[in-house]
């Protein structure tokens, strides 16, 4: 072929800051979004919403919709009874697990402001929406549970029909599993005790792409396009929730704008689409405002931690004790009561600690349901311990980084197993630490900080402190089913080397902002010595790639890649076998350097990937056994999770006589393994912290006394904007995972598990001369200067 | 549904001229995307938040300003002329400074919000030549963008600020001398 760019090659793509493949379109409006498909016939879906929280449905009559200008077809729950079923969870996490049926359409009773009670289907968006206001509903209000700790006392419950709001209790025992001690010893020996109750607030991912659905029921084969991060695992379950074989359905996810968790759900919304295409025999397309989706799409967090530290006076820790009360809202989501099971193996973070006890209550309430949320568990317990450390560094008077690095596991000690049972492959701690104390200038800013407590400085300098660790790349199927998740964690791709040397890539994944057509075609480029402008990568589409389990759980790289590198390297034994045969060597003579085939010891002796390509396509001389195709499959299934660390360090300024929070500087190191592309990387980063920032200042769902979602749009749900975000310090070390061979560990969720436990340290840092020593978030003005009130002190 | 009133719109869209007669509630995001097929404008909210559907609006031989096209009405922008993302580029593809530099800097991700987020910048940047971080902070804070937390689209602002202002400059001393 003509440029194999063997210098490119060599260079190494991975690695290179490659500008993506995807902007071209993005940039320019060419996109694919769900909501701009338009097919000859669709009509389009309004639905009617509860606006209680809990209530009996006396009746529902949608006959004076089905009378409006436009309207097709208007149906309730009731109509379709008989088929709509329940919506699923995937993740049952324990054997006896409360788990009420969920219909797509409510049926009987709604449990949730905004839960779907009606469809229209019309000839287009506005006749559809007119015709809602016609549906007649008679609701008979019911008492609605809302406080999350009343609920878990069952006083009042969400379905009265199972006796209790209690899902499941789920516990980890150090002592029983034989990972450690019992924390009952440990608290019985303290000779330091730090209990705390932190609060998790519900947030709403709120990507930026309104999720939206196309069903087009075709002669019983139906083509589904929706804005999900799992478009392998729906088609899954319309297979199993509607009867319709597996075979007849493809599922397509176009351009997908944003997820973070939020489109990680098999939704209400599609079941509806899908009975209503089934019913009117003609496409449909359903896309959501903004106001329903705050209402509908799932929530995330929301929990009550209460977490006990025991401690030697030196600083050493001997226990960590947990309770978490989990509300799972209305009913359980997808994979919604395992999330806090997810921060089960988290609490012990980055720390050597003998003793561990873990147990949660999931528990409903009249809201939206929870689920995956950037994280997904382990933000909130990365807050939980981190919070803990800097108060227990307070108590003890010892500098919150030394008390962590009294703790933290040393990089000579890994692997390393932790008290949750975890083998961590790699770190090095002191290294991230120490890199981003220096860009901190930690020493500085803490003499600044006692400037400003000296000269009783109205606006007061706190500095915040968060260590962490996540366990990434979901997931080992072993481990996933001994949690009794009900699908396993492996992911799979298609490598297919056409006639003329150019590269189609199929992955399982499902990119929705992360990048992966770009950063396939550098691995791909590395290792199968093409251009990387000659790969072409195909996702989100059931039809081209039939295999995968999707986008989430910072999961693509660590598995996704790895299937891939793996299915280069199989390519790669075929075309040598190819290339021997043209240079009349065994194929042991052969080595792949420089983008090429070559004679051992006779480098001019050359065939590149083109070369056999083209010549297993004519196919006119291959040696015996070698089939005329130059393709391969590879599924890769990790045996253990990968694990990226960090350490993000926030300073604050904190205007004590108005309660306002500026972030002064913001510094975060992070330590995700090899790095295919470090702008993308660094993007990744950048929106975590951003997202995690909003945790720690900006937003909350909030429900008032009714049940009512007041937080039900962007007026009121604050995620902040440009001017609200400071700077960014972004920087890494690079220890490698050893636990695949691309050493990547994953970075999608690092800044928002990071960040926030770093920025309400800091705010609390700033004010504990004031007598604080927590704030619930998110730290308004208001509560910031509540709190400094209510403190009292100096 | 569709009240029978109508009125007549005529607007000129990336350089086309589209004549409709619309129901007076529509939306001018809505004429853009259900009527005149602009489906590079997108709609992120109901309540003028995002700023996703943020499109350049303006006499047919004056000035452009961005607007939330979901803000403005159909029959408003009649006898106007209105830039999409989908005509920002040159007829030749060329870029504007400000795509090429939202793409060199890595300013997008699932780039949802990025058609209104590049408009509001070419409105910024028309305003303001050289603005401080301060400045595109303030100037972009009606558009939200959800993956990046905004660092390189600042970046990218700042660098096509740099790139205009350049070629402002190459134009000055080839006139001169011509």
């Amino acid at each position: 072929m003509t440029a194999v760019v063997e210098p490119a090659a060599a260079a190494g793509e991975v690695g290179a800051a490659r500008r993506r493949k995807e902007d071209a379109r993005l940039i320019t409006g060419r996109t694919r979004w769900t909501d701009n498909i338009a097919l000859p016939g669709m009509l389009h879906l309004a639905i009617l919403r509860s606006p209680h929280a809990s209530a009996r449905i006396v009746s529902v009559d949608v006959r004076p919709a089905r009378r409006q200008p436009g309207v097709i077809d208007a149906f309730s729950g009731a109509d379709i009874a008989e088929i709509q079923g329940s919506l699923p969870c995937a993740w049952p996490v324990t054997e006896d697990i409360v788990h009420p049926v969920r219909p797509p359409l409510a049926d009987g009773f709604v449990r949730h402001h905004g839960e779907a009670v009606a469809v229209v289907v019309a000839r287009d968006r506005d006749s559809a929406v007119d015709a809602l206001e016609a549906i007649e509903v008679e609701y008979e209000p019911l008492t609605p549970v809302l406080d999350l700790a009343a609920a878990s006392r069952d006083e009042g419950l969400v379905h009265p029909d199972k006796g209790t709001n209690r899902s499941y209790t789920w516990i980890f025992d150090s002592a029983q599993a034989g990972t450690g001690t019992d924390v009952a010893d440990a608290a019985a020996a303290a000779e330091v005790t730090l209990h705390r109750q932190y609060i998790q607030q519900r947030l709403i991912p709120a990507f930026m792409e309104p999720r939206s659905v196309v069903v087009d029921p075709g002669m019983g084969e139906y083509t589904i396009w929706s804005a999900t991060q799992i478009p392998h695992i729906l088609r899954v379950f319309y297979a199993l929730l509607t009867g319709v074989p597996e075979h007849k359905i493809r599922v397509i996810a176009p351009d997908v704008g944003g997820g973070f968790g939020g489109k990680l759900q098999v939704t209400p919304e599609e079941m509806i689409a899908f009975f209503a295409a089934q019913r009117v025999r003609r496409p449909v397309k359903y896309t959501e405002t903004r106001g329903d989706s705050m209402l509908s799409a799932h929530h995330g967090r929301d929990q009550i931690q209460d977490i006990t530290l025991t401690a030697t006076r030196d600083g050493t820790l001997t226990g960590i004790d947990v309770k978490l009360v989990a509300n799972m809202g209305a009913y359980l989501g997808l994979v919604g009561p395992g999330v806090p099971i997810l921060g089960a193996f988290m609490f012990n973070s980055i720390y050597k600690v003998p003793a561990y006890r873990f147990e949660c209550v999931g528990v409903f309430t009249n809201t939206t349901i929870t689920d995956a949320y950037r994280g997904a568990g382990r933000p909130e317990a990365t807050y939980a311990i981190e919070r803990a450390m800097d108060d227990l560094a307070d108590q003890l008077g010892m500098d919150p980084v030394e008390l962590r690095r009294r703790n933290w596991i040393k990089a000579e000690e890994f692997p390393f197993t932790t008290v949750a049972g975890l083998v961590y492959d790699s770190g090095d701690y002191d290294a991230a630490t120490d890199k981003a104390l220096d860009l901190f200038d930690y020493a500085g800013l803490r003499a600044e900080q006692q400037r400003r407590r000296d000269s009783g400085d109205p606006v007061q300098l706190g500095i915040g402190v968060s260590t962490y660790t996540e366990m990434c790349g979901l997931a080992p199927s072993r481990i996933l089913g001994a949690l009794r998740y009900a699908a396993g964690g492996w992911e799979s791709a298609s490598v297919r080397v056409l006639p003329t040397g150019k590269v189609e890539v199929v992955t399982g994944t499902s990119p929705h902002g992360q990048g992966h057509v770009t950063a396939w075609s550098q691995i791909v480029a590395d290792e199968l010595g093409v251009a990387f402008e000659d790969v072409e990568v195909l996702h989100g589409d059931t039809r081209t790639s039939h295999k995968g389990l999707d986008t989430y759980g910072s999961r693509s790289l660590a598995v996704g890649g790895v299937a891939l590198v793996e299915a280069c390297r199989k390519v790669r034994d075929k075309a040598r076998v190819v290339a021997a045969h043209m240079l009349e060597c065994s194929p042991d003579d052969i080595e792949f350097t420089g983008g090429a085939f070559r004679v051992r010891g006779t480098p001019s002796s050359a065939k590149t990937l083109a070369d056999t390509a083209f010549a297993v396509f004519a196919a006119h001389d291959l040696p015996d056994g070698v089939e005329a195709t130059l393709d391969a499959d590879a599924t890769f299934d990790p045996q253990t999770f990968s694990f990226p660390h960090g350490t993000h360090l926030c300073a604050t300024l904190v205007d004590t006589a108005t309660g306002h929070v500026t972030i002064h500087r913001y510094v975060a190191v992070d330590d995700v393994g090899k790095v295919v592309n470090p702008l993308i990387v660094e993007g990744q980063v950048h929106g975590g912290v951003a997202q995690g920032i909003a945790q720690a200042l900006h937003e909350q769902a909030v429900y008032d006394e009714s049940g009512t979602l007041l937080t039900g749009s962007f007026v009121e749900y604050t995620i902040p904007s440009a001017a609200d975000l400071p700077h960014f310090v972004t920087d890494r070390t690079e220890t490698p995972a050893t636990s695949n061979p691309l050493g990547v560990k994953g970075v999608g969720e690092a800044g928002a598990i990071a960040s926030t436990p770093a920025v309400v340290n800091a705010i609390v840092d700033a004010l504990r001369p004031y007598g604080v020593d927590d704030i619930t978030m998110p730290c308004t003005p208001e509560r910031v200067w509540r709190a400094i009130k209510r403190g009292g002190a100096s | 549904m569709s009240s029978s009133h109508r009125v007549r719109v005529s607007v000129d869209v990336d350089g086309s001229r589209y004549v409709d007669d619309v129901e007076p509630r529509t939306l001018l995001v809505h004429h853009l995307r259900e009527r005149l097929g602009k489906i590079g404008t997108v709609i992120g909210c109901d309540t003028s938040n995002c700023g996703s559907c943020t499109v350049l609006m303006g006499s047919a031989d004056g000035e452009q300003h961005s607007v939330k096209s979901c803000s403005v009405l159909a029959v408003q922008a009649d006898g106007t002329a209105v830039t999409t993302i989908e005509g920002l580029a040159g007829p030749d593809g060329a870029l504007h400074a400000v795509q090429q530099a939202f793409h060199e800097l890595h300013a997008l991700q699932c780039g949802f919000c990025t058609p209104g987020m590049i408009l509001s910048a070419v409105d910024l940047l028309r305003e303001n030549p050289a603005p401080t971080e301060a400045e595109i902070r303030a100037g972009l804070s009606g558009n939200l963008c959800r993956c990046t937390g905004y660092q390189n689209i600042i970046r990218a602002v700042q660098s096509a600020a740099t790139a205009l202002r350049g070629a402002a400059a190459a134009v000055l001393p080839s006139e001169v001398t011509v």
